[in-house]
C-alpha cells in the first residue's frame, strides 16, 4: 500500500521535473476556438517538446507571466503587452495575427441595431434604449477592448451597473451563455464566436467597423525578469509562429469554411 | 515459565528485583470516588491478600464496579490511596493486571485476532500461545469467525482468553456471568479456577448468592459505597456479621 | 430536455467506443483524486485520531476551526497554492506549478481537514466503546490509535470516500493550479467548465454524467465492501 503510494507520488514528481516543455500563458479566445489544437500538433513534432497552453483571460495572463509562471505571452491588448515589455517582465512584442471583434446580440434586437458597421452608434442606442449588454467585467483583452468602445462613445456603462450593464466577472464562453440566457448584448472575438456552441438564436449584430480590429501579440518572458524561463524553447515556438510556416498554419485554420485569425507578423 | 515469560514481557526495562516483587497484598485507604457533588463510593478501607478468590458482593449501585475500576486504575479516585506491594505505576502496573467487563468489548476482528491482539500489547505475538489459550476457553472451533458473531458465552469465554493472554497477576472480573445460561456460567467458572490454581489472584464480583458460594474464599460485601464487612466465605453465608448482608441473604430489600 | 437527451446518447457514445482524450481524462482524474485522497488520509486520520483521544487544554477551539476548515472554498486553496508554487512564490523553485503535483497539493489541502474531522467523530465514538478496555490493557497512544484506526477501517472508508468525493467534483482549485492543459492537467470537472464556456452544454452535460458514473461506481464498490463488513460485525 504504501509502497505503491510511494511510487505513485514518484511517478508524479519525476513526470513534471524531466520535461523542457513550455507554458504559453494565453487568451480563452485562442485556446477555446480550437486554433492551437491546429497548430500544436505539427509544432510538437517539428521541435521535440511539448507547449503547454494554460488559456485565461488577458488580464490573468499578463499576471501570471509577471509571476514568472509562463515563457511565452500569447494575448490581445497591445498597450497592456507594451506596459509588460516597457515593465521589463518581456524581451519584445511581436504583432501575430489580428481578427476582429463583433457584437452579438438575439434576433428580437431590442436596440435595433443589428446589421451597424459602426460601434459606437449601435453601444450609444444600447445604452440610450436601456437594452441589456453582458460585460466580461474580468480585466481580459476584450474587456479592456469594450471599455475604450464605451469610453470613445462617451458613455459610462457602469452608471447601469446592476440594471441593464451586467458584469459576469467571467471567461468569454461563460459571459456568452449569460448574454444568450437573459437577452443580453455582448462583445466577443469573432473566433471565440464561431467556435461557441450554444448561440440559441444569437447572430452578429455589428460588425465591420475598424475600431472593432483585434490584433494579438506574442513576447518571449524577460530571463532576466523570470530566469526560470525556458529561453531556447520559448523563443523556438515564437520564430515558428512567425515563420511563413507559422503564418501559413495560421492562415490554414478554419471553422465551418471560415478563416477565424489573419496572420500579420512583421506588417 | 511464569517468570521467564513476564521478565521478557518487561523487556529489562526495569530492575529484575521489581519484577519479583510481588503485587499483592493491595490495600486501599479513604478510598472515595466523587461524581457530579455525590459521593458514590468510599470512603472504603480494604486489603487483599495473595491466593483467595476474593467475590465481591451487593446491591446494585452498591459500588461495586466502580471499586473494581478504581482497583485496576481505570478511575482516578477523588479521596484516598491504592497502595500496591511494588513501585510500579500507571500502565506499567495496569500491564501486570486484567479485567474482565460486564458486557465483552471485543475488537472487529477474528477470535484468533482478539488474542492476538492482547498478546502483542505485551509484545508477544505468538501463534502457539493463541492457539493453546483458545484451546484452554473451548474456543479452537471458532478461531476464524468474526468475535462480535459469537454468542453471550462465547464472547466471555474470549475475553477471558484475551485476559489470560497478559498473564496477569491480578485478574478483576465483573459480574462477567450476568446474562448467561448455566452452562456458560459453569465454563467460565473453571476457566477462573484453572487461573486461581496457575497463581493469579482472583477478585470477582457478582451478586448470584450460588456463584458467591462457588467461588469465595472471602467475601467483600459493599453496602452504600462502603465495605460492610470482609469475611471468610465460610462463615459469611451462615454468619454475616452485618446487618447490610444479613438482609442481603434473606432477600430483603435493603432498608 | 433535447439538450439532456442528447447528452445521455453523448455520454454512452463516449464512453462505448472508448475515447482516448476521455480515457486520458478520466484516469488523470482519479490518479490525481485518489492520491490527494491517500495523502489527505495519512494527514487527516492520525490528526483526528489523535483529536479523538486526547483531552487537552484548546481542543474545543481547535475542533472548530477544523470542522471550519472543511468548508474551504476550492478557489481559495487554489489561490494559496498559486500563490506558494509560483515561480515568483516560496516553493516556486520546485517547479510544480501546472502539474498534476500541483493540484494534488491544492486537493490534498482542500480534504485533509474533512478526513481529520470526520474521522475524529468516528474514532471518538469507537473509542467511547473501547476506552476502558484499552486502559486495562495499558495501551499506549500510538497502540489505542492503531487500533482504533483498524478497528475503524470501514467507517473510516467511508470518510475517505466523503474526501475523494469532494475532491474529484472540485473545479476551482484545479483549474488554477493545473491550468486545465490540455493532456497535462486537464481532469474531468476543469473540462466540464471548458466545454462549458465554449458552449457546448450536451458535451460539458456527457462529461459529467460520466463523472458522475465514476462516482457511482466507486461508492457502489466501497458500499459492498462494508456490507460484507457489517455481516462479519466488523464495521
Amino acid at each position: 500500500m504504501t509502497k505503491t503510494f510511494v511510487s505513485i507520488l514518484a511517478l508524479t514528481f519525476a513526470a513534471s521535473a524531466a520535461h523542457a516543455d513550455i507554458i504559453v500563458q494565453s487568451t480563452t479566445s485562442t485556446a477555446n476556438s480550437g486554433l492551437y489544437d491546429h497548430l500544436l500538433p505539427t509544432f510538437e513534432e517539428k521541435a521535440g517538446f511539448k507547449v503547454n497552453v494554460v488559456a485565461v483571460g488577458t488580464g490573468q495572463a499578463i499576471k501570471n507571466a509577471e509571476n514568472c509562471d509562463g515563457d511565452v505571452l500569447l494575448v490581445h491588448a497591445k498597450p497592456s503587452e507594451e506596459q509588460f515589455v516597457a515593465d521589463g517582465f518581456g524581451e519584445m512584442r511581436s504583432d501575430l495575427m489580428y481578427n476582429d471583434f463583433v457584437i452579438v446580440g438575439p434576433s428580437a434586437d431590442p436596440a435595433g441595431i443589428a446589421g451597424s458597421d459602426n460601434a459606437q452608434a449601435a453601444l450609444q442606442t444600447i445604452a440610450e434604449a436601456g437594452a441589456l449588454f453582458a460585460s466580461r467585467g474580468d480585466e481580459s483583452g476584450t474587456h479592456k477592448k469594450e471599455r475604450a468602445l464605451w469610453s470613445d462613445a462617451n458613455i459610462d456603462p457602469l452608471a447601469g451597473s446592476g440594471s441593464w450593464y451586467r458584469e459576469t466577472g467571467s471567461g468569454m464562453g461563460a459571459t456568452l451563455n449569460a448574454a444568450v440566457g437573459m437577452g443580453a448584448y455582448a462583445l466577443t472575438d469573432r473566433a471565440t464566436w464561431l467556435s461557441f456552441g450554444n448561440k440559441g438564436d444569437y447572430n452578429v449584430v455589428v460588425e465591420g467597423d475598424e475600431d472593432l480590429f483585434n490584433q494579438y501579440g506574442v513576447i518571449l518572458v524577460s530571463p532576466e525578469a523570470c530566469p526560470s524561463v525556458n529561453v531556447e524553447e520559448g523563443q523556438a515556438f515564437i520564430d515558428w509562429l512567425l515563420s511563413e510556416e507559422g503564418q501559413a498554419a495560421i492562415a490554414g485554420y478554419q471553422l465551418g469554411g471560415k478563416q477565424l485569425f489573419f496572420p500579420n507578423a512583421g506588417s | 515459565m511464569r517468570d521467564d515469560a513476564r521478565l521478557h514481557m518487561l523487556g529489562g526495562l526495569m530492575p529484575i528485583n521489581r519484577q519479583k516483587r510481588s503485587l499483592l497484598p493491595l490495600s486501599c485507604e479513604g478510598l472515595c470516588f466523587d461524581a457530579g457533588g455525590m459521593r458514590l463510593l468510599g470512603p472504603v478501607d480494604l486489603t487483599l491478600a495473595p491466593g483467595r478468590i476474593t467475590v465481591v458482593m451487593g446491591h446494585n449501585g452498591a459500588g461495586k464496579s466502580l471499586l473494581l475500576g478504581l482497583l485496576h486504575g481505570l478511575r482516578a479516585p477523588s479521596a484516598g490511596t491504592v497502595r500496591w506491594s511494588t513501585r510500579d505505576s500507571g500502565d506499567t502496573l495496569r500491564r501486570r493486571q486484567a479485567m474482565v467487563f460486564q458486557k465483552p468489548v471485543l475488537l472487529r476482528r477474528s477470535v484468533a485476532a482478539n488474542v492476538d491482539f492482547a498478546l502483542k500489547t505485551r509484545g508477544r505475538p505468538d501463534p502457539d500461545r493463541r492457539d493453546a489459550l483458545l484451546a484452554h476457553v473451548g474456543l479452537s472451533h471458532l478461531a476464524a469467525r468474526p468475535a462480535r458473531k459469537l454468542s453471550g458465552g462465547e464472547q466471555q469465554r474470549l475475553s477471558l482468553a484475551r485476559a489470560l493472554a497478559t498473564e496477569p497477576e491480578i485478574l478483576f472480573l465483573d459480574e462477567p456471568t450476568a446474562s448467561l445460561d448455566p452452562a456458560s456460567v459453569r465454563a467460565i467458572e473453571d476457566i477462573v479456577f484453572a487461573a486461581h490454581d496457575a497463581g493469579t489472584k482472583i477478585v470477582f464480583v457478582t451478586h448470584d448468592l450460588g456463584q458467591a458460594r462457588r467461588l469465595a474464599d472471602e467475601i467483600v460485601f459493599l453496602h452504600d459505597g462502603r465495605v460492610a464487612e470482609q469475611t471468610l466465605a465460610s462463615t459469611f453465608f451462615d454468619k454475616p456479621r452485618s446487618a447490610a448482608a444479613l438482609a442481603y441473604l434473606e432477600g430483603r430489600l435493603p432498608l | 430536455m433535447q439538450q439532456e437527451t442528447s447528452a445521455i446518447w453523448l455520454a454512452l457514445e463516449m464512453v462505448l467506443t472508448g475515447e482516448h482524450d476521455l480515457i486520458e481524462i478520466v484516469g488523470l482524474s482519479l490518479q490525481v483524486s485518489l492520491t490527494a485522497t491517500t495523502l489527505a488520509c495519512a494527514i487527516g486520520l492520525p490528526v483526528g485520531a489523535l483529536l479523538a483521544i486526547l483531552r487537552f487544554p484548546g481542543r474545543g477551539p481547535l475542533l472548530v476551526l477544523v470542522n471550519a476548515l472543511m468548508g474551504l472554498p476550492p478557489v481559495v486553496v487554489g489561490l494559496l497554492v498559486y500563490l506558494a508554487l509560483s515561480r515568483s512564490g516560496p516553493l516556486g523553485f520546485l517547479g510544480l506549478l501546472y502539474t498534476p503535483s500541483a493540484m494534488i497539493i491544492a486537493q490534498t489541502i482542500l480534504i485533509a481537514p474533512i478526513v481529520a474531522a470526520l474521522s475524529r467523530q468516528v474514532l471518538e465514538d469507537l473509542h467511547g466503546e473501547y476506552a476502558d478496555q484499552f486502559r486495562s490493557f495499558g495501551l499506549g497512544p500510538i497502540q489505542t490509535i492503531s487500533a482504533l484506526l483498524w478497528d475503524g477501517r470501514y467507517a473510516l472508508l467511508t470518510v475517505a470516500l466523503a474526501g475523494f468525493g469532494r475532491a474529484v467534483a472540485e473545479v476551482g482549485a484545479v483549474i488554477i493550479v493545473g491550468g486545465n492543459i490540455d493532456h497535462l492537467t486537464r481532469v474531468m470537472t476543469t473540462a466540464i467548465a471548458l466545454e462549458t464556456s465554449k458552449g457546448n452544454l450536451a458535451l460539458a452535460l456527457a462529461l459529467g454524467i460520466v463523472l458522475l458514473s465514476l462516482a457511482l461506481i466507486v461508492n457502489a464498490l466501497v458500499y459492498g465492501l462494508r456490507l460484507t463488513a457489517t455481516r462479519a460485525a466488523y464495521a
